[in-house]
């Protein structure tokens, strides 16, 4: 186990509640998508695994020490002022990596992100895709081995969508990382994870943790598979159970 | 150069043709006392006549605003990051900021004068041109410093930033194109009031281009005043195009202000 959520509630000063009583463990290697409806709380589970917000009750407990983080946002959030480069270079730059070391980390996380190319670039000559791509390569050029990701793909068309799904699940395998992945859309979740959890209206908590076995074994074709087709439908069951559809 | 560019100059300059021909021909024509509207052509007379009297008058005025903009520059930003830092401080001490800045300047400027003494009216012009011209440059960059994308801001938690991180490579960058707006405006305002702080001083100690003026002014001398106008607007202009092409380099790689129409 990576970590858990230990009946977790999180109430905001104007007095919503976004989660209540929220369990859940992520284990390391996991690919763990979160489902819900608008509001049920998904991004403030992010946010408080990545310490961004503290909980009202219960507790996130770590199996050993935090794990290194990377955080890629419904946005790009890129600066618009660096450079592709200096944006990748950003995370680096704060915990304060050598110039060496650092060149080298961005110059890896273009790479695995193809845009080797486009280094010297700013955010505004960039396509929405390859502002994603950008941000994605900005958390993984800390060597994070937990990537948390907010509803990433959500702004982008749905070709752009699925090739960037394909390469972050390669880079997933690749790199042997924990993802938590945060999403509205069933079909992604099913084509990326290795777990499914479920979370009702707000106030937000899992009402199912679905599994989705051999993850690593997808491919474009498996988008027209039977078992997808299947697969989409247990979530969208659990979803309609628990009241979000 | 772009055709656009070629019209943003030639157009205005076609205009102050047509104007200034149209101003010569109808005070020739309807007879107007040179006392009241001297032609163009009287103008540049007085202003070769009077040339290194003008200039020397243009680079105590120049010279004044310049410092009084750079002091204005350093006080607003200063002042601009402490707020930033403190929604407290920023509340304690902006309804200061605003009342100098409402206060019209004429009115404290005997204060000032008193303060620094008669002697040293360049000193009281120079202090009552910075107050003029350091709000405009608070107000823009404190917004701006307060402008940074949140989830950066949230990126910037993320990997548990400094302060000084966080000022210079999040909200200082964020803010660079409000402080230059400031900046455009606070220009033209210095030389405003550089100008008004000599008016108000009134002192002979003080020799800028408003001293002129009002000498010019007392001798009916209407066309050497022109010539000292226009030396003003000049000095303006120069001041304005000089923070707009600031501007235009800091900001042309990345900011949409700068993107090229389409």
């Amino acid at each position: 186990m990576l970590l858990s959520f230990d009946h977790v509630a999180k109430r905001f000063p104007n007095g919503v509640e976004a989660l209540r009583d929220t369990t859940f463990t992520v284990n390391e290697g996991d690919f763990v998508s979160i489902v819900g409806p608008s509001g049920c709380g998904k991004s403030t589970a992010l946010r408080l695994i990545a310490d961004l917000t503290k909980p009202s009750a219960g507790a996130i407990k770590w199996s050993g020490k935090p794990p290194t983080l990377g955080f890629v946002f419904q946005d790009a959030a890129l600066m618009p002022w660096a450079t592709v480069e200096g944006n990748v270079r950003l995370p680096l730059d704060l915990t304060g990596t050598d110039t060496a070391t650092a060149g080298a980390r961005v110059a890896e996380a273009l790479a695995l992100v193809g845009l080797e190319a486009f280094a010297k670039s700013y955010p505004r000559e960039l396509s929405g895709g390859m502002k994603m791509r950008v941000s994605l390569a900005r958390a993984l050029a800390a060597k994070p081995s937990l990537l948390l990701m907010d509803e990433p793909f959500a702004a982008l068309d749905e070709l752009t969508r699925e090739r960037l799904n394909d390469e972050l699940r390669e880079l997933w395998a690749k790199k042997n990382l924990t993802v938590i992945f945060v999403t509205h859309s069933i079909y992604e979740s099913v084509y990326l994870s290795s777990r499914i959890l479920v979370m009702s209206p707000r106030p937000g908590h899992v009402i199912a943790d679905i599994a989705m076995p051999d993850p690593t074994t997808r491919d474009p074709d498996f988008r027209i598979s039977p078992l997808y087709g299947e697969r989409c439908r247990a979530v969208r069951a659990a979803l309609q159970k628990g009241g979000a559809l | 150069m772009t055709q656009e560019r070629i019209l943003a100059y030639t157009l205005p300059a076609l205009v102050a043709v047509a104007v200034i021909g149209v101003w010569e021909w109808a005070v020739v024509a309807l007879d107007v006392s040179p006392f009241v509207l001297p032609p163009p052509s009287a103008i540049v007379d007085a202003a070769v006549a009077n040339w290194q009297s003008l200039m020397d008058s243009a680079w105590v005025t120049l010279r004044i605003t310049i410092a009084a903009f750079i002091l204005a520059l350093i006080l607003g930003v200063g002042m601009a990051i402490i707020f930033a830092q403190s929604r407290t401080i920023e509340r304690a001490l902006f309804p200061y900021a605003v009342t100098l800045q409402v206060t019209p300047i004429v009115a404290i400027a005997p204060l000032i004068l008193i303060w620094v003494g008669l002697d040293n009216a360049e000193r009281a012009v120079l202090i009552l041109a910075t107050i003029v011209a350091f709000f405009p440059i608070l107000a823009n960059t404190t917004l701006g410093l307060r402008s940074a994308d949140r989830q950066l801001h949230e990126l910037f938690d993320l990997y548990r930033a400094t302060r000084l991180q966080r000022l210079m490579r999040l909200q200082f960058p964020a803010a660079l194109p409000y402080l230059l707006a400031g900046m455009k405006i606070a220009g033209g305002l210095a030389l405003i009031g550089t100008v008004v702080a000599e008016f108000a001083a009134g002192s002979g100690t003080s020799t800028g281009l408003a001293w002129r003026i009002i000498e010019a002014g007392n001798r009916l001398e209407i066309a050497k005043v022109f010539a000292a106008l226009a030396l003003l607007s000049a000095i303006g202009i120069a001041i304005y195009a000089l923070l707009s092409l600031l501007e235009r380099q800091l900001l042309k790689r990345w900011h949409e202000s700068a993107r090229p129409k389409e």
